[in-house]
């Protein structure tokens, strides 16, 4: 399959999260879409560390895991990032008893 | 030992550890101590300078260098001394009569409180130790140290009663005067060094540093330097400053205002013979200026009625002669007139301390008179002075002012003539002075009656020593006409300065010349005997007023540079300084206030908001990475 298919797929999850992010003001969907921007950038990096192994398998056998590699520690983070991001989230809401991110203008003050 | 005027650094240095001592101690050391520390170290100076003296008058003289001053690149400045006939003529004339004022100071100072009389010494010893290194120098640049540091000493004991604001004003104008004088003489300086690479006095005054200047670079320095020396000898248009230097104390006014500091534009130019001799226009210009200076401070001085400021003018006129002399050429004419009226006007100011001293302060002649029968030792030597001042033969006074006169007969007639009449001018005010101090009726208050008495020994023996000299001192050079080999100061300075060429005028006019003008002086004597003699005090008019305020130049200075400057300093201070460096410096930070205030606009604390620019901006950069930047 050519790479094409996987960059516009991945194009247009990362472009859903974006407008996900800029128009929701629940903070949890704000939080999936960045998620979701988080895996099209993944998608993308196994895609090209696929077709990079398969140009290069002939001289180098590890062509292209660094890529994978990378997922893989995205993904770490990206747990990482989602246990705190939840931790604030239910914070926010014991607080402030919402989760609409426009009662959080405080950062102003 | 290479060179036995190898030890002539003693000279400046016991000056120096003079100043140490009490400056440092002067909480410390009593009175008596202080004042035998502050004389022993003239004296010492002065023994070495008699022991250096007649180790030049035997033949061994040059230049001494000690180490290196300045070494930057091609400037190389070393600490040197010249050692030879001018230097140490002139390292006799300040430490010997330095010592005679420097005792006479011990008593005249005597009622100041112990830390200022310390201080008084300590100055006194600096100034010494500076004008050592300003006539030792081998270089212009130590030269110059000690001119800039005998300009401070001057500051420091003109403003010796610092209390008295009028005093601190006099010090400051002293000071200043001297800097405008100053910067030319370090521009001539720099200019010298940048032609012949060396600002050493065998260096450019050799053949070989004269020939890489041009005549126009000689005229330029030798103008310049003329310049610095108007400053500290006061000369036309510097000289006001002097007459105000009068706010120190007498011994003071002695030592530097008439005997050594006022004379180092002199010994600069007669040091740089060699250049000024080789320029026409300067060798004029200083003539002109120093006879008008001589004329117009002369005419001054006929209506003065401070004691001191009398003198004072009368230093700038005889600065000017000696001015005069240097510019038709008559070096050691000059030099000779430094010497003889160092013994003479040191004689007529410490005469005129011992007369303040015995008025308690007092310094207006108007509130004096009939002085002479409780000042007797005073009115004497004061007399003597007078006389060696008027130039009566065989005074000192009169073979120095003679030779200057035939040197200027010599270069134009015209000349002669107008230093004649200051001449006559000269007799007429000193003798005025004379008797309406000493002679007629005393015009003070009772009080001050009572307490007039003669001076203590310690004032008067210094007096007789230099009435002494006064009388004596003009036999060092006695004109040729009277005995075959009299001159023997110009045969001394033979190695500095070269013989004065020109025409000898015939013996014949030589005498003529001596006997009018002796004649002539002691007419006005005759005259000043009978418009004085029963002096009573009157309102000046006309012209008399005129004279009274010194020609109003000290208004003209104030009204022509004094007030534009103020003005000037005040628009700045005003208007540029108010609207336009704070303009600038407030309307910045109301940029910044008023942009931030916008910018403020920004923060809303809408997450969405926030992540929206965050959005559009990284589009930007996507955008000029791709499409803008190649």
């Amino acid at each position: 399959m050519p790479i094409d298919y996987y960059i516009y797929l991945s194009v247009s999850l990362f472009c859903i999260g974006i407008v996900g992010v800029l128009t929701r003001r629940n903070a949890i969907i704000i939080f999936m879409c960045i998620e979701l921007m988080l895996n099209a950038v993944n998608l993308l990096l196994v895609a090209f560390s696929k077709m990079h192994h398969f140009k290069n398998a002939a001289v180098n056998a590890s062509a292209g895991s660094d890529g994978q590699l990378f997922v893989f520690f995205i993904m770490v983070v990206a747990a990482a990032e989602v246990s705190v991001g939840l931790a604030i989230i239910v914070m926010m809401y014991r607080n402030i008893h919402s989760v609409d991110i426009n009662f959080l203008n405080r950062l102003k003050h | 030992m290479k060179n036995a005027l190898e030890l002539s650094y003693l000279v400046p240095l016991f000056p120096l550890i003079g100043f140490l001592i009490i400056g440092l101690g002067r909480r410390y050391l009593s009175k008596s101590l202080t004042g035998i520390i502050g004389n022993g170290v003239i004296l010492a100076s002065f023994l070495v300078s008699v022991w250096i003296f007649l180790q030049v008058k035997d033949g061994n003289h040059g230049t001494i260098e000690y180490f290196n001053f300045i070494s930057a690149g091609t400037l190389k400045v070393p600490f040197a001394f010249q050692i030879d006939a001018l230097s140490s003529l002139f390292l006799l004339i300040i430490t010997g009569v330095g010592f005679l004022i420097h005792v006479y100071s011990a008593s005249y100072m005597h009622h100041e409180s112990k830390e200022h009389f310390a201080r008084y010494f300590s100055y006194l010893n600096l100034f010494v130790f500076f004008m050592l290194l300003l006539v030792m120098g081998g270089n212009f640049v130590i030269l110059f140290i000690g001119w800039e540091g005998v300009g401070l000493c001057s500051y420091l004991l003109i403003g010796y009663w610092f209390k008295n604001t009028e005093y601190n004003y006099a010090a400051r104008k002293a000071f200043v005067m001297n800097r405008i004088g100053d910067l030319a003489f370090l521009i001539a300086i720099f200019w010298i060094f940048s032609k012949v690479g060396s600002t050493s006095f065998t260096e450019v005054f050799a053949a070989d540093g004269l020939q890489k200047l041009s005549s126009t670079d000689i005229t330029g320095i030798t103008l310049l330097l003329f310049v610095g020396a108007t400053g500290k000898s006061a000369q036309i248009p510097l000289y006001t400053w002097l007459p105000d230097a009068m706010a120190g104390p007498t011994p003071v006014s002695a030592l530097i205002h008439a005997a050594t500091m006022v004379t180092a534009g002199i010994y600069m130019i007669a040091r740089s013979n060699v250049l000024y001799s080789l320029s026409e226009v300067t060798s004029n210009i200083v003539a002109y200026i120093g006879l008008a200076t001589a004329l117009l401070a002369a005419t001054i001085a006929l209506k003065q009625n401070d004691i001191k400021k009398v003198l004072a003018y009368s230093t700038v006129s005889q600065l000017g002669y000696m001015f005069l002399a240097l510019g038709v050429g008559a070096y050691t004419a000059a030099v000779f007139h430094v010497m003889t009226h160092a013994f003479f006007k040191a004689l007529l100011f410490l005469g005129s301390g011992s007369v303040i001293h015995a008025m308690s302060g007092e310094q207006d002649i108007r509130n004096m008179g009939g002085l002479s029968k409780k000042l007797k030792l005073t009115f004497f030597t004061f007399f003597i002075g007078c006389i060696a001042i008027a130039g009566i033969p065989p005074f000192s006074g009169f073979f120095s002012k003679d030779a200057i006169l035939l040197s200027a007969f010599e270069k134009n007639p015209v000349l002669y003539g107008i230093a004649l009449f200051t001449a006559l001018l000269t007799a007429f005010y000193m003798f005025r002075l004379l008797f309406v101090t000493f002679t007629g009726k005393f015009r003070g208050t009772q009080k001050q009656e009572h307490h007039l008495h003669e001076s203590p020994a310690l004032m008067t023996v210094p007096l007789i020593i230099l009435a002494v000299l006064s009388i004596i001192g003009g036999f060092v050079n006695i004109p040729e006409v009277f005995t075959n080999g009299g001159e023997k100061l110009t045969e001394f300075l033979l190695p500095v300065i070269a013989k004065h060429e020109g025409h000898e005028p015939s013996d014949k006019t030589e005498y003529l010349l001596m006997g009018l003008s002796t004649g002539l002086v002691v007419l006005a004597i005759v005259f000043a005997w009978f418009k004085f003699k029963n002096y009573q005090p009157k309102e000046e008019k006309g012209f008399g007023k005129v004279l009274e305020n010194k020609w109003y130049v000290d208004e003209l200075y104030d009204k022509l540079i004094a007030n534009p400057l103020n003005r000037f300093a005040g628009f700045l201070n005003n208007i540029f300084e108010r609207y336009i460096i704070d303009g600038v410096v407030n309307g910045v930070g109301r940029a910044v206030n008023y942009g931030s205030r916008q910018l403020r606009l920004l923060q809303s604390g809408q997450v969405g908001s926030y992540v929206l620019l965050m959005v559009l901006s990284i589009l930007l950069v996507l955008l000029y990475q791709f499409f803008i930047k190649k």
